[in-house]
């Protein structure tokens, strides 16, 4: 039955993507796609997807018809509606981007031209919802309040609206997304720099509203159909309050501190407005509610999908992305089925009987010079969901679910300096400050006053905070046990408070048969019967919801929550694990935590368990599940970490044994392995020694500077960093012993001027199956995971990528691998050098997965459970180059040095196509808000080498007839080359005109800085620059090889065209050839 | 802190921590689901006699506003005291935060003289009811002998429940010019209010009132809510039966739209579990349109019961159980739903603004 409300069933829908993943646009975004792929699909409808973003499993065979990985903005989308001759287009499935596009795609008269209804949402409602100024008229037609505020288009008339508002205000822009642009000013000068900062992105609106910090913040998320049907799904409530952005919020569903009246005053207002409004589909309504009154006022409306909707769905079982679809293809409500319980409807409103709690993860200590601080701008890179029966159970699980080293409310975990100050100016560590302060006796009113958090929440966490002491009383009663497990705490802290080990905590509990239960999220708290497998384990309940199957089956453990480094590729990952090990016919189980994830909707794996992956966690799955086995190696770190321990307590590990992973992993023991194996590696060796004559030793051992340093326990680049002289390594080596005395420090020989290389590959028990080998235009020194990789590569001798290849076969024997795995090299000329092998998935497993059409995930999965069948990989055959480009959030991290290192800063990733390097590089860049430059370029280029070789590069931004900026030393030698160009001053200068100045005339659209790799301190000039450039949304290169690599593919003489082909076209090119 | 079971009538023995008063008690163990409105919840007098489960495991979290005056319908109370036999669940806040709260919910019980029990499984509990139907149930101390506390457990008769929850005598809560006659089986007080906001002025009677006499001067009666089984109040259908054909309108609401249909020759009864819970879709069969209603109810009207002259108005989406009938040709109907919401959703609350505009209509056209 087609929906009855839509005229006419669409041929062919066009779906729009997010993009790379970015602060304020995630992995919640891969999810709701990949539903409304799912929906349509259904219906017999083609489906064709533009999303740039390569490692989402909504880009992946089986999902749309046809996939282009192109930038989504007007221009390549109209492309793809003429080649494609789309009928209809939903622009509420890929976040504000697909929203934003959607928008101009209308505004252009592009969709009128070619005749492509909007599904869903009328853009007209959008545009109201936008629009603050709209917005404000719409909700006054029927009495709705709104946040006294006004627009404005010029810092005059801010100023004027603030007399009119008065301080405290908030300022916000237009069209943006994640509080991009906004601020709380205070003070006269907070509000003249919060202006400069508001204009800057080409913002053209600037709204100017009443500051209601310290009201609650709740959340209303609603469908409603083109009956006019409609429903609240699920409310929240932020634990913060208001002034501090949702995205950055703890947020707990349902809400805690409303009582029925407020509760339903909201959901009435919401439906109302909706109504009114008019969206068909999903949206969410936003609220301040005053704590001391019943008023309200309506902060906004997201009428599309959004983070939040994506943590409804997963925090009520409710699929709204789906049926948001459905609603869109002109189904009523009532018409469809609840796809939980099967045997309801979906016009209802969830019932849940268990509280979540959502908890945002930052990686602010990445960035140097950021604002340590969180308030209305989002600047938070991932999130988690625990699920729990109580506020204590579900916090705890939460703190350390988010995976920064703390087991809980733990007011030891940190040293606060100034608590008063850290309660009032919330960081990241705010949870953490509660309980400190709670721990030295300050009183819940004192810390309420301070933070306004309410005082339900802080009662709790100081209760929570209190229990401790009840913990470390010498003997443990079996109901003080009891009541520390339904309060939340970990078996490991309470090790830790007792000073006993995890082992000796966990036999105590398996003593007195304290086990946790698995309970079933099903949308309506057990009223009617429901075939859920969607559960969590909880010690309130005294029974399993569900029975344990004798199926064989196998538990894959997710990637946790999405941070710098790792994020929607190891989902990919882990998706793809899991139905490899269905088609073989196997129960899957899946841990994960993250609600951003496709791993965890309802109809991914036959039974998701929604909880933390730790050993106490597998461990109870283990036994009440006996899985075959389970599966660490495709979720990244998170898991990986856990395989040698799993593998001590029994667990049956698959793939390369537990023993070959602490082999690869452990620093000593792998360089042991490369010397047994005459593999070349970087000089290196480890101290914690910091003695001027150890340095000593250690400099000349290592042949000089530049050295690279990091503490051995952390991964993934985390507070790696590269020095130059003895002072910075003394000072380095005493700070990195004084945190982790028990830790030697690692340092290598820093080698710059190396090509860095990287193969992806399976292997099946020692022997190499699949493999991809990529460059990295950069050359090393750049994070793998900030690199611009090229596929197949482009410039690498024959003979190093056969000794490439044999070194991975090499240590695959070595190791015995089954599964996947990722080495990196450095090469300079021929000469190979090894520098990390993780014996798992790694990031670019998508990538080239995807670039050559061979599923490895599939693939590896199936080798780790004992199925091997042949086939074949021409990674190096391709008949066209694919570029995968990393994909930064600067400018959402205020003052932070947009400069490239050792430590990963980008928080997403797209991966494009194209006929040669140029092509793939220029669709790549571009998805990542690169912009040919029709204008101007400022060249600032640190290194006097570079300053040199980058001749060539002038002359080509030359010829295509742009201005050329340079700072002094850049523009002498210009010059000197016969280049002209405008000298652009540096701020210490002081002279006109200064590359600032012209930065904020407009005058640049380009930024090529490259620093100086020691100018890290005490150079505030290219740091300004840069920094400007990121606020004023300029494009800003500042590697050198990447801007040769850019420039060269602007090169007028060699005009690139950007083709709009997909996916499918290209890999059928392989077949054609093979 | 003392702790207290919950025995189930199939043997089923549940331990807790007690967290309102030390009573023994007995009762119809009956679950709902709504996240919010304890405080409405429990004065609701439709759970007279009933010990109440909460699946949504935190009660309390925003207290309980100052008592109101004797006499007043002042929300959010729907009656002047906590109606039902016991309170289960997960746990209670012993910190509640909210602007009007003026005590806990545990010192409320206490001082109520209602015992609670926290610490119990509710979710498996509700399964069990789910699947078994529900069922008695005692609370008592953890320590009294089972066949004590059934013993001596204060219990609620039943067959005789609406005469508990009944006003004593007639009282008139002042209004616009518009009366409607509230007929009181157990009335929540939000139905008062709700005719109260839409400036009408309402009679609130004993259900077992002369309403021939009563209905003199009055626009229209409103059959409320109430506890137990409709068919324990044969002498109110038997005089609404007596009203159908006078031109008065007639609106019904949960126990209401029961009585109406026995009134109209129909038949009712009791559903395996009852519906309790803020989030049961209803459909209205002829606009096809859906709603999310508030609900409390164990019996139900069996629509093929009833005569041709009469129809079905509402459904309920999820289990295609009778949620609303109506007369053909008289201004007659009635839901199972509660329009006034309180706790719950305020979708149906336009159904009043149905009556009353019908109400008028007819009493001009007299």
């Amino acid at each position: 039955m087609f929906g009855q409300y839509l005229p006419k069933k669409p041929r062919r829908v066009l779906i729009l993507g997010s993009g790379a993943l970015k602060i304020g646009e995630a992995g919640e975004f891969d999810y709701s796609g990949s539903q409304a792929i799912k929906a349509i699909r259904e219906e017999g409808i083609q489906t064709v997807l533009v999303n740039p973003n390569i490692a989402t499993i909504q880009t992946s065979e089986g999902m749309a018809d046809k996939v282009y990985f192109l930038p989504v903005d007007p221009e390549n989308v109209e492309e793809v509606i003429k080649r494609e001759e789309v009928d209809a287009i939903t622009i509420s499935f890929g976040g504000q981007t697909a929203l934003n596009c959607g928008v101009a795609l209308d505004d252009r008269g592009i969709l009128k031209k070619y005749g492509v209804r909007v599904l869903g949402t009328p853009v007209d409602t959008v545009r109201d919802t936008e629009d603050r100024l709209r917005f404000k008229q719409r909700l006054d037609e029927i009495g709705v309040k709104t946040a006294r505020s006004a627009a404005c288009n010029s810092p005059d008339e801010v100023h004027a609206a603030v007399r009119e508002i008065g301080l405290p205000v908030i300022l916000r822009g237009a069209y943006s997304l994640g509080g991009k642009g906004s601020a709380i000013c205070e003070t006269p000068e907070q509000l003249d720099a919060a202006l400069v900062r508001a204009f800057g992105g080409g913002t053209a609106q600037v709204l100017v509203e009443e500051s209601l910090r310290g009201w609650k913040e709740v959340e209303y998320e609603v469908v409603r159909d083109a009956r006019d049907n409609c429903i609240t799904v699920c409310n929240m409530e932020n634990l913060d309050p208001l002034g501090i952005h949702t995205g950055e919020s703890i947020v707990v569903a349902p809400s805690q501190t409303l009582d029925d009246d407020e509760y339903h005053m909201l959901r009435t207002i919401a439906i109302r407005t909706i109504r009114h409004l008019g969206v068909v589909g999903e949206c969410n309504i936003q609220y301040a509610l005053d704590p001391e009154s019943r008023d309200y006022r309506v902060i906004e409306v997201n009428a599309r999908l959004s983070r939040s909707s994506a943590l409804a769905s997963k925090a009520t079982g409710y699929p709204l992305a789906y049926v948001a679809a459905k609603i869109a293809l002109g189904y009523s409500l009532p018409d469809l089925p609840n796809a939980i319980t099967r045997r309801t409807s979906a016009f209802f409103e969830p019932a849940l009987d268990y509280i979540v709690c959502k908890f945002p993860r930052w990686d602010l200590q990445k960035f140097r010079e950021v604002d340590n601080r969180i308030g209305s701008e989002m600047k938070s890179v991932g999130e988690v969901m625990a699920i729990g029966k109580t506020f204590p159970e579900v916090i705890q699980k939460a703190l350390r679910m988010i995976d920064i080293g703390v087991t809980g409310l733990d007011p030891e975990a940190f040293e606060f300096d100034n608590l008063e100050n850290e309660l009032r100016n919330p960081t990241p560590r705010r949870m953490l400050a509660l309980c400190a302060a709670f721990a030295k006796g300050m009183t819940v009113d004192a810390v309420h006053a301070l933070t306004r958090i309410d005082p339900w929440f802080l009662n709790q966490i100081a209760d929570v905070v209190r229990f401790r002491d009840e913990i470390k009383k010498p003997a443990l009663e079996t109901e003080t046990l009891r009541d520390a497990k339904k309060l939340g705490f970990s078996d490991i802290a309470i090790a830790k408070l007792r000073g006993e080990t995890e082992a000796h905590v966990r036999s105590e509990r398996l003593k007195h048969n304290i086990r946790p239960h698995l309970a079933q999220i099903d949308t309506l708290a057990a009223e009617y019967p429901a075939e859920t497998n969607y559960l969590y384990l909880t010690y309130h309940a005294q029974a399993d919801d569900v029975a344990t199957s004798w199926r064989k089956k196998v538990l894959v453990l997710g990637s946790g929550a999405y941070r710098i480094g790792s994020s929607v590729e190891f989902d990919w990952c882990c998706v793809n694990t899991v139905k490899a090990a269905q088609e073989l016919g196997y129960e899957t189980l899946l841990l994960n935590y993250n609600p951003e994830t496709v791993s965890t909707d309802y109809d991914v794996c036959d039974k998701l368990i929604f909880d933390e992956i730790t050993q106490e966690t597998v461990l109870e799955l283990w036994d009440r599940e006996a899985p075959e086995g389970v599966v660490v190696s495709m979720g990244g770190q998170v898991p990986n970490n856990l395989a040698i321990k799993l593998h001590r307590a029994g667990v049956k590990v698959l793939g390369t044994s537990p023993e070959s992973i602490d082999r690869a992993e452990d620093r000593h023991k792998f360089s042991g392995l490369l010397d047994s194996l005459h593999i070349e590696q970087p000089r290196w060796t480890s101290t914690t020694d910091v003695s001027p004559e150890n340095l000593a030793r250690v400099i000349a051992e290592l042949g000089g500077f530049p050295l690279l340093v990091r503490p051995s326990y952390v991964l993934s680049g985390a507070a790696m960093c590269v020095v130059h002289e003895p002072q910075h390594l003394k000072n380095y080596l005493a700070r990195a012993v004084s945190v982790s005395p028990e830790h030697p420090v690692v340092i290598t020989r820093f080698e710059s001027n190396a090509k860095e290389i990287e193969i992806d590959a399976v292997a099946d028990q020692g022997e190499l199956v699949l493999w991809a080998i990529s460059e990295h235009v950069e050359n090393a020194g750049v994070h793998s995971g900030d690199a611009t990789l090229v596929l197949p590569p482009q410039k690498l001798y024959m003979e190093t990528l056969r000794r490439i290849k044999r070194i991975a076969r090499d240590i695959a024997a070595a190791l015995h691998i089954t599964g996947p795995f990722n080495i990196q090299f450095l090469a300079v000329e021929n000469m190979v050098k090894v520098i990390e092998c993780n014996l798992r998935a790694s990031r670019s497993f998508p990538f080239v997965s995807k670039v050559t059409g061979v599923n490895f995930i599939r693939e590896a999965a199936r080798r780790m459970l004992g199925v091997a069948t042949p086939v074949s990989c021409e990674a190096l055959e391709l008949d066209y180059v694919a570029v995968k480009a990393a994909q930064f959030s600067f400018s959402r991290l205020a003052g932070a040095d947009p400069t490239l290192g050792v430590e990963m800063a980008s928080t997403g990733e797209v991966g494009c196509l194209g006929d040669d390097l140029p092509e793939a590089l220029l669709k790549a860049l571009m998805a990542t808000g690169f912009r040919i430059p029709k204008k101007g370029v400022l060249l600032s280029l640190g290194p006097v080498g570079d300053k040199y070789r980058f001749e060539r590069e002038a002359r080509i931004l030359q010829a295509r007839g742009l201005t050329l900026y340079a700072t002094p030393g850049t523009a002498d030698v210009l010059r000197e080359q016969g280049i002209a160009c405008t000298v652009a001053w540096k701020d210490s200068d002081d002279k006109h005109p200064s590359a600032v100045q012209l930065l904020n005339e407009g005058a640049i659209d380009l930024v090529i800085n490259i620093p100086r790799s020691y100018d890290n301190q005490g150079r505030p000039d290219g740091y300004r620059i840069r920094r400007r450039a990121v606020d004023l949304n300029v494009p800003l290169i500042t590697n050198f090889q990447l801007a040769r690599a850019a420039v060269d593919a602007l090169d007028p003489a060699r005009p690139v065209e950007l083709k709009p082909l997909d996916w499918a076209s290209y890999l059928a090119r392989n077949h054609r050839s093979a | 802190m003392q702790h207290m079971k919950l025995v189930l009538e199939d043997g089923t023995v549940l331990r807790g921590r007690s967290f309102g008063a030390h009573r023994d008690v007995a009762g119809e163990v009956v679950f709902n689901t709504g996240m919010t409105g304890y405080v409405e919840t429990l004065t609701d007098p439709s759970y007279r006699g009933q010990i109440l489960v909460t699946t949504y495991p935190l009660q309390g979290n925003y207290g309980v506003p100052a008592r109101r005056a004797k006499g007043s319908v002042d929300a959010p109370f729907e009656a002047d005291e906590i109606q039902v036999q016991g309170l289960v669940c997960v746990e209670h806040a012993k910190h509640p935060s909210h602007h009007q709260s003026a005590s806990s919910l545990g010192a409320w019980l206490t001082e109520s003289g209602v015992p609670a029990i926290e610490g119990i499984d509710t979710r498996a509990l509700t399964r069990k009811l789910r699947e078994h139907g529900t069922m008695r149930g005692w609370i008592m101390a953890d320590e009294t002998p089972v066949e004590v506390g059934m013993a001596r457990a204060h219990t609620v008769e039943m067959a005789k429940v609406a005469d508990l929850v009944t006003v004593r005598e007639t009282v008139v809560y002042e209004g616009g010019a518009q009366r409607i006659l509230l007929v009181d089986t157990g009335c929540k007080d939000n139905i008062a209010r709700s005719l109260l906001a839409r400036g009408a002025t309402v009679v609130r009677v004993p259900h077992h009132a002369n309403l021939r006499e009563m209905v003199k001067g009055c626009d229209g009666i409103l059959l409320s809510n109430g506890p137990g089984d409709p068919k324990d109040l044969p002498g109110l259908a038997a005089q609404v039966r007596g009203l159908l054909d006078s031109g008065i309108p007639i609106f019904g609401v949960c126990l209401g739209n029961q009585i109406l249909a026995l009134a109209a020759g129909g038949d009712t009864y009791k559903l395996k579990y009852g519906h309790r819970s803020q989030n049961q879709p209803v459909q209205d069969l002829l606009t096809r349109r859906c709603y999310v209603t508030s609900q409390n109810h164990g019996y139900a009207v069996r629509d093929e019961s009833l005569g041709g002259d009469w129809e079905p108005w509402f459904v309920n989406v999820n289990d295609g159980t009778n949620e609303g009938i109506r007369a053909r040709g008289r201004p007659v109907s009635s839901v199972q739903f509660h329009p006034e919401a309180s706790p719950g959703p305020e979708d149906t609350a336009f159904l009043f603004d149905d009556f009353l505009r019908l109400a008028g209509a007819m009493a001009r056209g007299r």
